[in-house]
């Protein structure tokens, strides 16, 4: 099998430092590598890609440099494999020795790959990927995240619509263990009536039958979680059966990433999220100005999350004064968790997880024809997960 | 009931596209004993070259045309530089080779177009705008267009009966299935034939595609899941029976709309509501299976055993 990665060698340009011994000076002059990993080929490569065109948009808003030390960005493709995963990861680790870990799409990625970083004493950061494991009694000192923990959003989903007054809810999900953590997340919050849950497997081709149901039901409001293609397909099913007018509560299915394919047939559809295009703040109006201007697309919560990591790691690797060997002091530099986010204000938990606000999001049409998720209202404040008391640190 | 009427519908028309991908490959591995797992990738491309003519050319039909010749096209240059090599080869070899030609044309798909699923237009010009439907039960609209594929899939396979069954390249077709040595000594190019039959499947599997996709998302991979489906219709059906493949193709479209519809309602009679939704759901997926398990018990060459049928 041929080797996908490939070096992204950003800078190499030699600042040394004027003061401090030689040796110092020799390792603040090489560049910090970081290895980013993601799903990028296969049906799951959409997502990888928001999340690897936001580390670099991120990398490249810091003028390539990890808090003042040029940054050298090694991007894996896991193929969606674990054992693929595991054996580039432990390339990058023993022959590139790169010094951190960042990226990953899918949560069993991130469980393939995070005893042999961590155990490496490498910090990993993930910028999307959250299982309830790793938040709560799996959690490691070398693993941050620049996201949330899974169950969150759908969590929000399920207050949004206790908060919205829907009494009869139909619950639509894929039947795999992610589908049923959806259905767990919303449950936790929303108390009225489950009409019927239906699992349809993940290679399914044809909402059809599903639709049908839906209708026959006439439920308040349908929850659904249905990634990448099988969205592209529910949404427009959805709209052309002429259901549209039972509100359409989702997570993960009307995002940036598939909003290009499901264009009109998605608006006015739900979706909960950390942050959204249209956030107004500084930080996060410069950061979708840029993104579109480099890769001419809208930036999704993926996108926004792993631009989040580079900021996270700038901030943590300037306060140890450029030093990435001293694995305490970063550790306790990345905990101190300020650096400036698209989302605002942002601290992190014991459990190195965000602590943050969760958003209800409709999708809207913008002027220039492109559609992008926007903020409806604000559903958490200062969410914790619920996994986060369970974890002992060493 | 209506609404069991609708799901017998979405069946039908589930089944008949089924039928457009699968009588080629039938015609194939019928024909000319050759397992094409690539075929999925035909019909990949004909979803693609619709969908990307569609916008360009501004009208969902113009570009469901030209993607006709395209696929015929790509079809022969994939008969031309590869499958040609390996109609003398045993089944392994052409597993290999088409696999590999999945992996090559839906890396070189992605490369060309991206990953993520494509923008299709609406076909326009059906009643009442363009996602026109007609309200066949209260509050649900049943699309036009998808009454038009059942349409398309009933005249389509009379045209192929009507081809195969009643014209001299039909026959010729037929003949070379079960004698190619001897239509070969009576001065008919045999190759030539072969490369027509597959050109010819290859377009229908293109125009299966340009149909599919205004209604399945036109994404790398959505081949493969349909091929799946396909082996099984004409496994079920007989190989290199146009109408085994028809009447397979409806069975197991049928089934799988309905299966998913009814079953775990069905076992809520019998088991607990969330347990049911649970097995329920697996069953459902697994029924066309159970189903192509018995009938080939019973009938080991399928319903309508016929060409080369081993």
């Amino acid at each position: 099998m041929n080797r996908r990665s490939f070096l992204t060698t950003t800078a190499a340009t030699a600042t040394l430092a004027a003061t401090g011994g030689f040796t110092f000076a020799r390792a603040q002059t090489q560049a910090v590598k970081v290895a980013f990993v993601g799903t990028l080929s296969g049906p799951g490569a959409a997502l990888g890609t928001h999340l690897r065109d936001g580390w670099l948009a991120g990398v490249k808003r810091l003028d390539n440099q990890l808090g003042g030390r040029a940054v050298e960005t090694l991007v894996i493709d896991d193929e969606l494999k674990p054992d693929v995963a595991v054996s580039k990861v432990r390339a990058a680790l023993e022959r590139d020795k790169v010094d951190f870990v960042v990226g990953v799409v899918f949560s069993n990625m991130l469980q393939a790959i995070v005893r042999p970083v961590t155990e490496s004493n490498t910090f990993l950061i993930t910028a999307n990927a959250g299982p309830s494991t790793l938040a709560g009694k799996g959690c490691s000192p070398f693993l941050f995240s620049s996201a949330y923990q899974n169950d969150q959003p759908h969590a929000t989903m399920g207050q949004a619509a206790q908060d919205l007054g829907y009494k009869r809810v139909f619950i639509l999900v894929p039947n795999y263990q992610a589908g049923k953590d959806a259905v767990a997340g919303f449950r936790s919050r929303y108390k009225g009536e489950v009409v019927d849950e239906i699992y349809v497997p993940l290679s399914q081709l044809d909402f059809s039958t599903e639709v049908t149901k839906i209708a026959a039901a006439k439920p308040d409001a349908i929850f659904t979680f249905m990634p990448g293609a099988l969205g592209v397909n529910l949404v427009r099913q959805y709209r052309q059966a002429g259901l549209a007018n039972i509100p359409f509560l989702s997570t993960f299915t009307v995002d940036e990433s598939t909003l290009p394919a499901q264009g009109e047939a998605a608006l006015d559809f739900y979706t909960a999220a950390t942050w959204a295009p249209n956030f107004d703040n500084p930080q996060s109006r410069r950061f979708v100005q840029e993104f579109e201007a480099a890769y001419g697309y809208v930036p999704s919560n993926f996108a926004a999350h792993a631009y989040d990591a580079a900021h996270m790691l700038d901030a943590a690797i300037r306060r140890t004064k450029g030093d990435v060997a001293d694995k305490a002091a970063l550790r306790t530099a990345l905990e101190a968790g300020d650096f400036p986010s698209v989302r605002g204000a942002l601290r992190l938990g014991a459990n190195h997880f965000p602590i943050q606000d969760f958003w209800l999001c409709k999708v809207a049409k913008r002027a220039d024809g492109k559609f992008q998720t926007e903020t409806l209202r604000k559903v958490l404040s200062a969410d914790a997960d619920g996994y986060a008391t369970s974890c002992k640190m060493g | 009931m209506s609404m069991l009427l609708v799901q017998a519908l979405n069946g039908l028309q589930f089944g008949v596209l089924l039928f457009l991908v699968a009588a080629g490959l039938s015609l194939v591995f019928g024909v000319m004993d050759l397992i094409n797992l690539a075929h999925g990738v035909q019909y990949m491309l004909g979803a693609y070259v619709a969908a990307t003519l569609g916008v360009w050319t501004g009208s969902f039909w113009l570009g469901a045309l030209l993607a006709m010749p395209v696929a015929l096209l790509v079809g022969l240059a994939l008969e031309w530089l590869v499958f040609r090599h390996l109609y003398r080869r045993d089944h392994l070899s052409q597993v290999l080779a088409t696999f590999g030609v999945i992996l090559t044309v839906e890396e070189a798909t992605r490369a060309l177009w991206g990953s993520a699923p494509q923008t299709v237009l609406e076909p326009s010009g059906l009643t009442g705008g363009p996602m026109g439907g007609v309200e066949i039960v209260a509050g649900l609209i049943y699309p036009t267009y998808r009454l038009v594929i059942i349409g398309v899939g009933i005249v389509v396979p009379l045209l192929l009966w009507f081809l195969v069954e009643r014209t001299r390249a039909g026959m010729l077709v037929r003949a070379g299935a079960t004698h190619p040595a001897m239509v070969s000594a009576l001065g008919v190019d045999i190759r030539r034939l072969f490369t027509v039959v597959f050109a010819f499947g290859a377009m229908l599997a293109g125009f299966a595609g340009a149909l599919a996709s205004p209604i399945f998302p036109v994404a790398p991979g959505m081949g493969d899941t349909v091929l799946i489906l396909c082996f099984v219709v004409i496994v079920i059906g007989g190989v290199g029976s146009i109408r085994g493949a028809f009447i397979a193709a409806l069975l197991v479209g049928l089934l799988d709309s309905v299966g998913r519809a009814m079953l775990p309602d069905l076992l809520r009679l019998v088991l607990d509501p969330s347990s049911a939704r649970q097995t329920g759901a697996a069953l459902a997926s697994m029924l066309v299976y159970i189903v192509m398990a018995a009938i080939l018990f019973f009938r080991p060459a399928g319903l309508f055993p016929g060409g080369r049928a081993a």
